[in-house]
């Protein structure tokens, strides 16, 4: 099944009286399960296509299509739903609330969900218990590690439920050590049917995924499947 | 509907959250609003307890009698015009009391200011009323003990006197004064009668509660200099549907009394207790219209503070907004957060000025008789409440049309 479909889209900003085409032409399908890196240099339009496949921003011309529903022309309360529901965001620098707990943070987007209080507060608890943080639950961010923030972070980006987990370097502000956990986490999610979009400019982080897609001065430049070896190599070093 | 609900509660903690944590903030801004309410439930109950006793007051005067008086008590004739108009005199009170057909009553007043003592007890700048027995008809009075002066004491002109409730109390705190000798300017006096509380603080000196009753004559004898000066005729009408008529009457009474010509303005005036109302009703309008102007201005200042400390709290959380934008908060969620939040600081400063201007009601209670009101206390919470939507429409407006994108970048 075909998550996003996205056919001959461009995005053109206008900054003072010049207008930079972030991205020019991109086309892009990911299927569901997929493990994709989104990788390019900065003013490749990685964070423009980032924005846009997570329905935070929509394209100057072109054809998104989210599930086989047209997303280039909804409102901004409609892709608010379409967030809400189907994605979840993983941030570089994790965006959690600093003055609420881990199980506060992960209940956010289940809040606007409408979701009821004990539904909320099983799900967000269970969530949380899923990343590895039972012991954790009323702690405030700066109770916590920066990995265990980012396991926060992904607790939240998953209690919903989402279609696709997108992710925006989650491991940029993290010793390559915690970096390599959370990468972990993350294969782990992958293992469990979840569909994965990783941006980063990392090389040996986009090798944890199944298919590196790179980007550069708004054109896709090269969209290929990872060599089965790195998958392996992952899987011993987990089971170490 | 739901959604909603949940979304408002969410609302609320956060909002609650904010407050907490930048608590000197919160209560500098809250300041505006604070006194704005204080003043304006204040000020409704204080004038709501002067009303309550003036109206008290006012109704002991007796909405059914005119004062025939050389000056009118509310005006546009120049006094001096009035100075040289001639005295009133008792010849002419009874002429006018023979023409008279209409009234229930007629009494001659004249008053002299006194200093009442009672053995080394004394008040001061005492109102002493002269009249006749036909005075207590143009009153409603009622008496704690005794009674009037007679008709034959008044006659004789006999040094009795009836005393208001007030000089009672201070002259004799714990024996009865009847048959007590007072002194009014030296001369002795036997009481004989005590007035029940009649009027109110509000009258002062005209209080009835403060003055003395003594007869006519015994002003003319003991105080000589009053002889030659005007005195007031009390009319009172048969009903108050009465009055209008008894006026006219009146008027064409006396003008035959003092043989006026048509062509001739009148050279007396008839007062009546309308003229009071209307002259306090200018007063308290003038009183009511500087608190609103207070109150006005300290809203506005207050709400300005807000608009401005929201601008600054949106501003402080553009990254939290573009958060919450990302993970589904809908416009609406966004507006309605940074509402409740301006709602509830001045929703707080709010419930502080009710507070404080309960406290001040029991404070100024100490002098006049107030009452909080309900309705003064739903028009602060409302009018807190107000504020804190339109000073919190603009700030919340600018977070909940922030793009997701360029707020989450912000640092």
């Amino acid at each position: 099944m075909i998550i996003i479909n996205i056919e001959h889209i461009a995005k053109i900003y206008k900054v003072g009286f010049e207008e930079v085409h972030a991205l020019r032409d991109v086309s892009l399908k990911i299927d569901k399960n997929e493990y994709v890196a989104i990788m390019g240099p900065s003013g490749s339009g990685k964070s423009t296509l980032m924005n846009m496949l997570g329905c935070l921003d929509t394209p100057t011309s072109g054809k998104y299509e989210f599930k086989g529903v047209s997303v280039s022309e909804m409102s901004d309360n409609e892709l608010a739903k379409i967030r809400n529901k189907e994605i979840g965001f993983v941030f570089q620098t994790f965006n959690l609330l600093a003055r609420s707990d881990a199980v506060h943070n992960v209940e956010l987007p289940l809040i606007y969900a409408g979701v009821p209080t004990a539904e909320r507060r099983e799900r967000a608890v269970q969530a949380l218990i899923d990343v590895g943080l039972k012991d954790r639950l009323h702690h405030k961010p700066n109770e916590l590690s920066g990995g265990q923030r980012q396991r926060v972070a992904i607790a939240r980006a998953l209690v919903t439920n989402p279609s696709i987990i997108l992710a925006d370097e989650p491991t940029g502000n993290l010793d390559s050590k915690t970096g390599e956990e959370i990468m972990a986490l993350f294969h782990e999610i992958h293992e469990k049917g979840n569909t994965i979009i990783l941006v980063t400019h990392e090389e040996y982080i986009a090798e944890h995924a199944a298919r590196i897609v790179r980007l550069k001065d708004g054109l896709i430049e090269s969209d290929e499947r990872v060599d089965k070896r790195y998958l392996t190599k992952i899987k011993s070093t987990l089971t170490k | 509907m739901r959604t909603i609900l949940f979304e408002f509660k969410e609302g609320m903690m956060i909002a609650l959250r904010a407050i907490a944590s930048n608590k000197i903030r919160a209560m500098l801004t809250m300041l505006g609003i604070f006194i704005g309410v204080t003043v304006v439930v204040t000020m409704s109950t204080a004038i709501k307890g002067i009303d309550n006793s003036f109206q008290q007051g006012i109704s002991s005067l007796g909405s059914d009698v005119l004062y025939i008086d050389k000056w009118a008590w509310f005006s546009n004739v120049e006094w001096w015009k009035m100075r040289n108009r001639k005295n009133i005199t008792m010849e002419e009170f009874e002429k006018f009391k023979t023409l008279a057909k209409l009234p229930s009553a007629v009494a001659p007043v004249i008053n002299t200011v006194q200093t009442i003592k009672y053995l080394e007890r004394r008040v001061e700048n005492v109102f002493v009323n002269g009249s006749n027995t036909d005075y207590v008809k143009t009153t409603n009075f009622t008496f704690a003990e005794g009674r009037f002066y007679s008709e034959i004491e008044s006659n004789a002109s006999r040094q009795v006197a009836v005393i208001g409730s007030e000089i009672a109390k201070k002259l004799f705190p714990n024996i009865s004064p009847i048959d007590r000798t007072i002194k009014i300017g030296g001369e002795n006096y036997r009481v004989v009668g005590v007035l029940a509380e009649q009027g109110s603080f509000i009258l002062g000196p005209w209080n009835p509660d403060n003055q003395v009753y003594v007869p006519i004559g015994t002003i003319f004898k003991n105080f000589a200099s009053n002889r030659f000066r005007s005195i007031t005729i009390n009319v009172r009408a048969s009903s108050p549907a009465m009055v209008e008529e008894t006026k006219a009457e009146a008027e064409g009474v006396m003008r035959k009394v003092r043989g006026l010509s048509y062509d001739q303005m009148n050279d007396f005036s008839i007062n009546q207790q309308e003229g009071l109302q209307e002259n306090y009703n200018s007063v308290v309008g003038v009183i009511q219209i500087a608190g609103l102007f207070i109150t006005g201005l300290s809203l506005f200042v207050g709400a300005i503070g807000i608009m401005n400390i929201m601008f600054v709290s949106v501003k402080e959380r553009t990254k939290e907004i573009g958060l919450r934008k990302a993970i589904g908060a809908k416009r609406r969620t966004i507006l309605a957060q940074f509402l409740l939040e301006s709602s509830m600081i001045c929703l707080v400063g709010g419930f502080a000025g009710l507070l404080s201007a309960v406290l001040l009601s029991m404070l100024i209670n100490q002098f006049i008789p107030t009452s909080i009101q309900i309705g003064s206390v739903i028009l602060g919470i409302g009018i807190s409440l107000l504020t804190g939507i339109i000073s919190g429409i603009a700030p919340a407006y600018t977070a909940a049309k922030m793009d997701p994108v360029e707020a989450l970048r912000y640092e």
